[in-house]
């Protein structure tokens, strides 16, 4: 498993934010599944890893996805660098602790029902 | 789709960008409707990553770090999502467009009348993509006023382009921009299911 390094140093700094971002994916950069911003993510509540084995970063990511969430928002709930986030989601899905949807390559803009439906939501809440 | 019952099921998302000019009122759009604080995170490219044909064969990736924000409107009665995209202003953050708009239902490009030139970039980037998009002006205090019709030929707008004006910190007309943006893509879609 690649994720060795992570949780080595249990006693480290507790300002995760002083960590440079990439330390905490060991210097990857590149995640080991592709994953788009709006890629959505979730905890499948399964997988080989008990939680409390995770790395903080890890951890931290795999409670943002416990209901499905974009990777762009896990990133910005991080405070992490997009490609951070990715590297340490497709960790997490390696795992088999989270599963990702891809977002669809259509926009639906040419589904008159979505659309009406997205018009209707937007009016009740403006 | 994955449905294994116990879980939320993955809800039906909806891109929007959010485009314009540096310091038009971008993050403060997607403040205003968005449920969530516009969260913004930054993506870290390398040249190499950045469009392939430019750079192809190109030793020395260049680093560059691009700030965006983002909200979201749950419509959880229909198990929608909308995202909001504020796209970087700055012209050299071009290559980002191409990700951010990748699968996106419509763009918003705000405008500022003191400086329309700012978002000639995005008329033009969203036009040649075939993305729809509806111009909204942010009326800024001071801005002089300009009729729909100058501000159309200023920016040489297609007659098909909805140009609406907006107040980006309200809610209410932020909300009916995106209203505008979409009843002009169902326009657009039901038109061609006829044809």
């Amino acid at each position: 498993m690649t994720m060795t390094g992570v949780d080595e140093d249990p006693d480290g700094d507790p300002d995760l934010f002083g960590v440079r971002p990439y330390a905490m994916t060991d210097g990857r950069t590149q995640p080991s599944t592709h994953l788009d911003l709006m890629s959505l993510v979730r905890a499948t509540g399964g997988g080989m890893v008990a939680p409390e084995k995770l790395g903080v970063e890890h951890a931290q990511a795999l409670r943002l996805c416990q209901s499905p969430m974009s990777v762009a928002e896990v990133a910005a709930h991080l405070r992490r660098p997009v490609t951070v986030a990715k590297v340490l989601l497709a960790d997490l899905i390696e795992l088999g602790v989270v599963i990702a949807r891809f977002p669809p390559s259509e926009s639906y803009s040419d589904d008159p029902s979505v659309l009406r439906a997205v018009i209707d939501g937007l009016r009740r809440i403006v | 789709m994955a449905s294994d019952g116990s879980y939320e099921p993955f809800p039906i998302q909806i891109k929007i960008l959010i485009a314009g000019g540096f310091g038009v009122g971008k993050t403060t759009f997607v403040g205003s409707v968005s449920e969530i604080k516009p969260l913004t995170t930054e993506e870290t490219l390398t040249a190499a990553s950045v469009g392939t044909d430019s750079v192809y064969g190109v030793e020395n990736k260049t680093t560059t770090t691009v700030a965006m924000d983002f909200g979201r409107i749950s419509i959880t009665e229909k198990n929608l999502v909308l995202y909001l995209f504020g796209t970087p202003g700055q012209d050299r953050f071009w290559f980002m467009w191409d990700e951010l708009s990748r699968g996106a239902l419509g763009a918003v490009v705000l405008a500022d009348t003191r400086r329309l030139q700012d978002c000639f970039g995005a008329v033009e980037f969203f036009e040649r993509r075939d993305i729809k998009f509806i111009v909204a002006l942010n009326d800024f205090e001071g801005g002089h006023w300009y009729s729909d019709d100058e501000v159309r030929q200023a920016l040489a707008l297609k007659q098909h382009v909805p140009l609406v004006r907006c107040d980006a910190r309200d809610k209410r007309s932020a909300g009916e921009v995106l209203i505008a943006l979409l009843e002009s893509v169902l326009a657009t879609s039901i038109v061609a299911t006829r044809t």
